[in-house]
């Protein structure tokens, strides 16, 4: 609408009293003010700043300041032997750790080449533990949403059944969040003898919580009003913008890394990949209710594939040999020691590996001199190209929609900072 | 795989792609860094579109190198077909040998922003054109450029802050 050229003073609307005030609503005099949301506020989980420049309540302008977390992740992992890496790659997606273990492991494993001579057993285990880690991610952004949206209910059903997921791997593993269970060439120990019917109980109950957060939230009309249509990203800047994952098929790319570049045993499973259409945060949170119905089924058909067999590759120079051996005899125990302390040795040579994380591709860029120590370690954190996106979603928005769409951009600090 | 689209950019460029490389499964090409905006403007409109991944190497140990000391490495991935191709851009550093600079492929991509300023965080390769190259996971009062290989692990720098009053 054009403005008319008049000196006559403008109209200051101080409270809309009549229907045609309230048409002047855009010319409520409002000053743009600078305010700060983070790094540490009770509805960011993870440590995140945002520079707000506001407007009564929109949103004019958002600085999205990350890096509060930043451990030097890529540095140290020059410095540590390829197996010492397995630690830090817990502390990167630290909700769901496993999925970081396998990505890095399969990157080494793909600059060996020994991707295909991984024993089956290992695989499928890597699958389970991965698919149970794929679950408490999404267990563990949805309940943080919810309840930042008002449904604590919801927030300590799916945190209850995350917590049974992780007491399973902690029997598994020894650690409830940082298992370092993965190894190059395998896993480090085999599944505990009743695995498979506890997990089996256990996706039930995480079946039954998913059902009972979805029927408290998928037609709540609270939750629906401030989900639907806000935080709408299209397509095209999705992959502009380099995202992945659950948010990307939120706006319907049927990208997922599982199905269009099978690793592991994923050719045999039978599974969906949802895919949302309207790209807004509803979608988001649809895509990562169905997505745990899918892991779940990975999971019991997991169980039912599995079979009895080793669990790491043959080939000592990359399988620390077993404690028997390195203790009793003088080749074992040089074996363990030049392991130990000069490292698997990589060939020279460099790959980007890639696999599905909680959030969306999870890339390693890995360089070897031929030592024993990574001489690049670069990690592709999913989150973090997503959460750069950010400050275009909450443009023009309310201040209350930074809380959903930053909720379902599922940002973890220790992946996004590394 | 890719090994068509790497013949097709050699076809296209001549003499700015320097080297390519299957291995491992993955292709790769070695591009003239003052023509990667154009090189990768092209890729993307024969289908590489998204930017998955942007990141750079110091290959100062590494071996002895005809080309410069930084490389830009670009992963690109064509979601229609699926293939991949990382391009990899060489500096040649010259007499500048502190200060990489190299075109920004921001405007090919809103998602070299946050890579970029990573990238320029770390490693001090200025991409030019980007207009909002800030640090972003260190601070702002930091010295240097951490992941450098010349940086030592062990360099610690407390954050004093001389401003206030």
């Amino acid at each position: 609408m054009a403005t008319p050229l008049t000196n006559a003073p403008r109209k200051v609307v101080l409270g809309a009293r009549t229907a045609e005030d309230l048409e002047l609503d855009d010319d409520l005099p409002t000053e743009p003010m600078t305010i700060n949301m983070g790094p540490s506020h009770p509805a960011m989980h993870g440590t995140v700043r945002i520079v707000l420049t506001v407007e009564g309540e929109r949103v004019k302008e958002g600085d999205v300041q990350v890096g509060f977390l930043h451990r030097c992740f890529e540095k140290e992992s020059e410095h540590a032997t390829w197996t010492q890496v397995f630690p830090y790659t817990d502390r990167l997606n630290y909700v769901s750790p496993m999925l970081n273990n396998v990505g890095y492991a399969m990157a080494v494993e793909k600059l060996l080449d020994i991707t295909k001579l991984i024993p089956e057993r290992a695989q499928y285990i890597r699958v389970l533990v991965g698919e149970m880690s794929r679950v408490t991610d999404h267990l563990t952004c949805l309940g943080a949403s919810a309840m930042e949206l008002g449904a604590m209910t919801v927030f300590f059903w799916l945190i209850k059944a995350r917590e049974w997921i992780w007491e399973l791997l902690e029997e598994l593993s020894g650690a409830r969040l940082t298992h370092s269970y993965v190894r190059i060439g395998g896993v480090v120990s085999d599944l505990t003898p009743d695995f498979a019917p506890k997990l089996r109980k256990i996706i039930d109950g995480v079946r039954r919580a998913v059902a009972d957060a979805d029927a408290t939230l998928t037609r709540n009309r609270i939750f629906r009003d401030r989900m639907d249509g806000v935080g709408v990203i299209s397509k095209e800047d999705a992959i502009a913008y380099g995202w992945t994952g659950p948010a990307l098929r939120s706006t319907g790319v049927a990208y997922d890394v599982r199905k269009d570049h099978p690793y592991l045993v994923y050719e045999r499973f039978d599974f969906d990949v949802p895919i949302g259409s309207r790209g807004d945060n509803f979608d988001r949170f649809a895509c990562r209710m169905e997505e745990m119905h899918q892991s779940l089924r990975i999971l019991e058909q997991a169980l039912e594939q599995i079979a009895p067999g080793p669990i790491l590759v043959d080939d000592p120079k990359i399988v620390m040999p077993p404690k028997s051996s390195a203790y009793n005899t003088i080749e074992g125990m040089i074996n363990h020691f030049k392991l130990v302390v000069d490292g698997i040795k990589v060939p020279r040579g460099e790959i980007y590996s890639y696999t599905e994380g909680g959030n969306g591709e999870l890339g390693f860029y890995i360089v070897s001199d031929g030592s024993g120590r990574p001489f690049r370690c670069r990690v592709r954190p999913p989150c973090f190209a997503i959460v750069q996106a950010l400050p275009e979603l909450i443009r023009g928005q309310n201040i209350a929609d930074i809380i959903p769409t930053f909720g379902m951009m599922n940002m973890i600090g220790g992946e996004c900072d590394r | 795989m890719s090994q068509a689209a790497l013949d097709a950019l050699k076809a296209k460029f001549g003499d700015a792609v320097r080297s390519t490389l299957s291995a491992h499964g993955d292709e790769s090409a070695l591009i003239d860094p003052t023509r990667n905006r154009e090189i990768l403007g092209w890729l993307k409109s024969e289908g590489f579109d998204m930017l998955v991944d942007l990141s750079v190497l110091d290959t100062l140990g590494l071996d002895a190198r005809e080309h410069g000391r930084f490389e830009v490495v670009y992963s690109l991935r064509n979601m229609t077909s699926g293939r991949r191709l990382r391009i990899k851009a060489a500096i040649d550093l010259g007499v500048s040998d502190e200060n990489p600079r190299i075109d920004s492929v921001l405007p090919l991509w809103k998602g070299a922003n946050w890579f970029e300023r990573e990238a320029f965080d770390m490693y001090g390769v200025e991409f030019v054109g980007h207009g909002d190259l800030r640090r972003i996971l260190m601070y702002e009062e930091f010295i240097g450029h951490p992941m450098r290989k010349d940086y030592p692990k062990d360099r610690r720098q407390p954050l004093v802050r001389r401003d206030f009053t």
